[in-house]
């Protein structure tokens, strides 16, 4: 069963948690990853392939670098899940 | 004597050892003959020749936290963890500009390690056949790079002046400490950071040190099997670790008041032009460095009370260092105790010469050698005074300690500090 947005973004709290230690009631839809959340291009990959393994989703590379706020990687993830 | 010398002084210790966590407990452990080396208990040991060796004593994990542990191979962490010691153990408050004391343009780097990030390399390799290309991490070449924990060291304290890695295998460490006192005495930077790291438990390794036959087989006894200069050696026990000092010229050092441990009097360095990884039998090598860091630097055989040894309880190595010393000094040798800490401290590869010079400048300071542990029986070719079994007490007045490192490749290193 597709997961909703809410179910999304606390998915992504938690990856981004494990990543880069950001404690995940800070992981909100208008933070960008790089600027608030302390990851950085490489660490994005690892964001990227994380949530691609619990939403069973794929996220081309070529689509990563529009994803700048988690609320646009949720955003992505609920429209390209299966 | 180099014309544009300036004086150079260490001002800072730090040290993560199979003995300690920091340099107090590895001194500590030094002093009371400890052994660090304990038995492989991973499941990919069973099927190693060689089952020993000289684990880390506090693990990185403890200290550094998950998300930034996880971008750092285990060399990295004990570097920073070290560097932290030192740059703390100099007085410095917070990293090159937020302390005013030290000007980011004027402080550098110089950390190696013989082989690199091995565990990270071999570790993202087994990840790329289980689970596929997109699970490899992207952290896997920032991670490996042999300058991975100078560079780190260098991002964490903001030192501007220049990065640098020597690659010597087992004299990387040295060579490290070497190339920053020269870099302070041409007047590149005021304050570097140098030492050694390595992190290469790993079954490839040692496997293969041990197919070289260059490894102690004595599982049997893990706290007896490093043993330099016994008759019945049989080769080194790995160890894990990272030491790293503070070096500052003493015109800087004294600008800010800090404590001064010793003066760093330069190194000698030569190549033995011999073999890929044995040691040239004679010393003709060993004994060329040591005749190099004489012609060169103010130290005076008269002054020398106390050598650390290479010894790493290799057949071959251990004597021929010995030779070599004997042939430079004569009977000058005689006054100096030499001691093999590697006997407590397994062989630490890139990082012996970082963890020994920390050692040494302790010796120095506490005027006191640490001893040789598990001589049973002397090599009658060692024809030097060995400190054995308990630590031995230095001269009051000025004397002068050397750190010998020589590396896989013939490269030999000789760094020379004194106090008065």
């Amino acid at each position: 069963m597709a997961a909703t947005q809410e179910e999304i973004v606390k998915g992504l709290a938690e990856i981004v948690n494990e990543i880069a230690g950001i404690p995940t009631e800070d992981v909100q839809v208008d933070k960008s990853f790089t600027d608030d959340l302390d990851v950085d291009s490489l660490s994005m990959v690892e964001v990227v392939v994380a949530a691609e393994e619990r939403f069973d989703v794929k996220i081309p590379d070529e689509d990563v670098k529009n994803l700048k706020t988690v609320g646009d990687a949720a955003d992505y993830i609920l429209k390209h899940q299966d | 004597m180099n014309s544009t010398n300036r004086t150079v002084v260490v001002t800072g210790i730090g040290a993560t050892t199979p003995l300690g966590g920091d340099s107090a407990s590895t001194w500590e452990a030094l002093l009371a003959g400890r052994s660090g080396v304990t038995p492989l208990e991973q499941d990919w040991a069973e099927q190693l020749p060689v089952r020993i060796a000289a684990q880390i004593a506090v693990e990185p994990g403890e200290i550094i936290p998950r998300p930034q542990a996880r971008k750092l191979d285990r060399s990295a962490q004990f570097a920073l963890i070290a560097a932290r010691e030192a740059w703390a153990d100099a007085g410095f408050t917070g990293k090159a500009g937020d302390d005013a004391s030290v000007d980011p343009d004027r402080l550098g780097t110089v950390v190696a390690s013989g082989i690199g990030g091995v565990t990270t390399l071999l570790g993202q390799y087994d990840i790329l056949r289980e689970q596929g290309v997109r699970k490899v991490s992207p952290h896997t070449v920032p991670m490996l790079m042999p300058n991975s924990p100078a560079a780190n060291v260098g991002i964490e304290l903001n030192a501007r002046a220049g990065v640098h890695t020597p690659v010597s295998a087992c004299a990387s460490g040295a060579e490290a400490i070497g190339y920053a006192v020269e870099m302070i005495r041409t007047g590149r930077a005021d304050v570097v950071v140098a030492g050694g790291t390595e992190a290469a438990i790993h079954p490839l390794p040692i496997a293969a040190f041990g197919n070289m036959q260059a490894m102690s087989k004595n599982n049997d006894d893990p706290q007896g099997a490093s043993r330099p200069y016994d008759v019945d050696r049989d080769g080194f026990v790995l160890g894990e670790g990272s030491g790293v000092v503070v070096l500052e010229s003493a015109e800087h050092a004294e600008r800010r008041g800090a404590r001064v441990y010793c003066e760093a009097l330069g190194q000698g360095v030569s190549g033995d032009a011999h073999h890929i990884a044995q040691p040239e039998p004679s010393g003709r090598g060993i004994a060329d460095a040591i005749g190099n860091l004489l012609a060169n630097n103010d130290v005076k055989p008269a002054e020398i009370a106390h050598v650390n040894a290479h010894a790493t309880s290799t057949p071959t190595g251990d004597v021929g260092e010995v030779r070599a010393l004997r042939s430079v000094f004569g009977d000058d040798l005689d006054h100096m105790a030499v001691s093999a800490t590697k006997s407590m401290t397994g062989h630490l590869l890139g990082g012996a010469g970082g963890i020994e010079t920390v050692a040494t400048v302790l010796a120095l300071h506490h005027r006191v050698a640490p001893p040789t542990i598990n001589i049973k029986n002397l090599d009658p070719g060692v024809d030097a005074d060995i400190v054995r079994d308990q630590p031995r007490e230095l001269p009051h007045g000025t004397i002068t300690a050397l750190n010998n490192s020589f590396g896989f490749g013939g490269h030999n290193l000789v760094l020379a500090f004194r106090r008065s």
